[in-house]
């Protein structure tokens, strides 16, 4: 595993939470319920540290070394790899909560295994931190993702609605380019194809629970770890970077 | 290590060790079990603390904190900051799990790698002001990154609970 493969991998783990961390932070004042608005901002917050750590080891990795912030607010959209899952717009409140389970069951699965990995000790330290954390989350989405499914049949269509709405992102997360596999070949990421299997058995476990399904037919979306992405991160990212770019180095 | 670097070292501890939790201010950061260690480096103290969570806000506040506090016995003193091994609430003495009681929050209960304990389901947090047994989780997440909110069913007080973790 070459320095820029890892630091592919490095950025990725970043951005995926960042880019997460951001669109959970639009929900603050806005949630259907209080303790909702207090959760999906909590969640935001430790995902938003997660990427302070992986965008820190990133950073130090570059030719010319950069901070954290400097990755997250000097990047333009086509830089970023997160994935196409996590900048899609909150939608509704099933849309969010059917998002962030696809993406924590996979989050858990990937993190888990960073922790117990011993090929780069700085990342397995941040992981063993973050696994704590996205063991809430992943409970927290699941649970939502039953109630909602088992709840009225209108809130049973709408969440299904979701889930059929996000899963052509869903492959992204197993598609593996050469970084991916110089990782998984190291022993610092799972493999691919493993995760998958069991992910989609967890996925599926939580869904048949809810009374939800799986759609099928789906035509695949991918792009975002190759910096291929919607419009919606660069509107995402104009909001999220403005005051650093109007004031680069300014302090509080 | 000299004599006087292990004096020195030692004076910076018990200094930092008055540093208070700012979210939880009756708490030291010593109490919290966030205060790992203070080891002499190159002639000079460097204290090295823990965060709670991740993404928790009060981690800076506390890095200058423990800065102010050990720099006036060691003007070279310098903090860092430990990821590993990760914080956990295992740390957390029986002490300071009474003085959080005492204050209202209710304090983790048993340990985090008991899983059933992880999540709250199936667990009983007495209420701190009545102490009953029949409370409710409202929800996982709460008024900072370490609390989850809960509602006494006996006396109706809604109350915080120390999250295992």
């Amino acid at each position: 595993m070459t320095n820029s493969q890892l630091t592919d991998i490095l950025l990725r783990l970043g951005d995926d939470s960042l880019v997460l961390s951001q669109r959970l932070g639009e929900w603050c004042g806005h949630a259907p319920i209080l303790e909702e608005d207090i959760a999906l901002t909590n969640i935001a917050l430790d995902l938003l540290g997660q990427t302070q750590s992986y965008l820190t080891l990133a950073g130090s990795l570059l030719e010319n070394p950069q901070t954290d912030d400097e990755l997250a607010f000097h990047r333009d959209a086509s830089e970023f790899q997160n994935l196409l899952l996590l900048e899609q717009p909150n939608g509704d409140f099933g849309d969010t909560i059917a998002r962030q389970f696809l993406f924590d069951v996979y989050s858990l699965l990937k993190v888990q295994h960073l922790e117990a990995q011993s090929v780069n000790t700085d990342i397995a330290a941040v992981a063993a931190k973050a696994v704590k954390e996205i063991r809430y989350h992943v409970d927290h989405s699941s649970k939502w993702v039953i109630r909602l499914g088992d709840g009225t049949p209108r809130s049973h269509d709408r969440i299904q609605k979701s889930i059929n709405a996000l899963w052509k992102f869903t492959d992204e997360m197993f598609i593996s380019d050469e970084s991916d596999n110089a990782g998984t070949k190291a022993g610092l990421l799972p493999d691919s194809s493993s995760m998958k299997t069991e992910w989609l058995s967890r996925i599926k476990s939580t869904l048949n629970e809810a009374g939800l399904t799986i759609p099928e037919n789906v035509n695949m979306k991918s792009g975002g770890r190759k910096g291929q992405h919607s419009e919606h991160l660069s509107i995402m990212l104009e909001e999220m970077q403005v005051l650093p770019r109007l004031h680069p180095g300014a302090n509080w | 290590m000299s004599k006087n670097l292990e004096i020195l070292a030692a004076s910076v501890l018990k200094q930092v060790c008055k540093v208070m939790d700012p979210e939880l201010p009756f708490l030291t950061i010593e109490e919290m079990g966030m205060l790992r260690d203070v080891v002499i480096e190159d002639d000079h103290c460097v204290v090295i603390i823990t965060p709670t969570y991740s993404g928790c806000p009060a981690t800076d506040v506390i890095s200058e904190d423990c800065l102010a506090a050990a720099r006036a016995i060691d003007p070279r003193a310098e903090v860092r900051i430990a990821m590993s091994p990760a914080w956990t609430t295992d740390w957390i003495t029986y002490e300071t799990r009474v003085k959080m009681a005492a204050h209202g929050i209710a304090p983790p209960v048993g340990q985090s790698h008991d899983r059933a304990f992880l999540t709250g389901d199936d667990r009983l947090i007495p209420c701190p002001t009545c102490k009953s047994a029949e409370t409710k989780l409202v929800s996982a997440f709460g008024s900072t990154a370490c609390k989850a909110s809960f509602t006494c069913l006996n006396c109706l007080e809604p109350f915080e609970h120390f999250k295992c973790i």
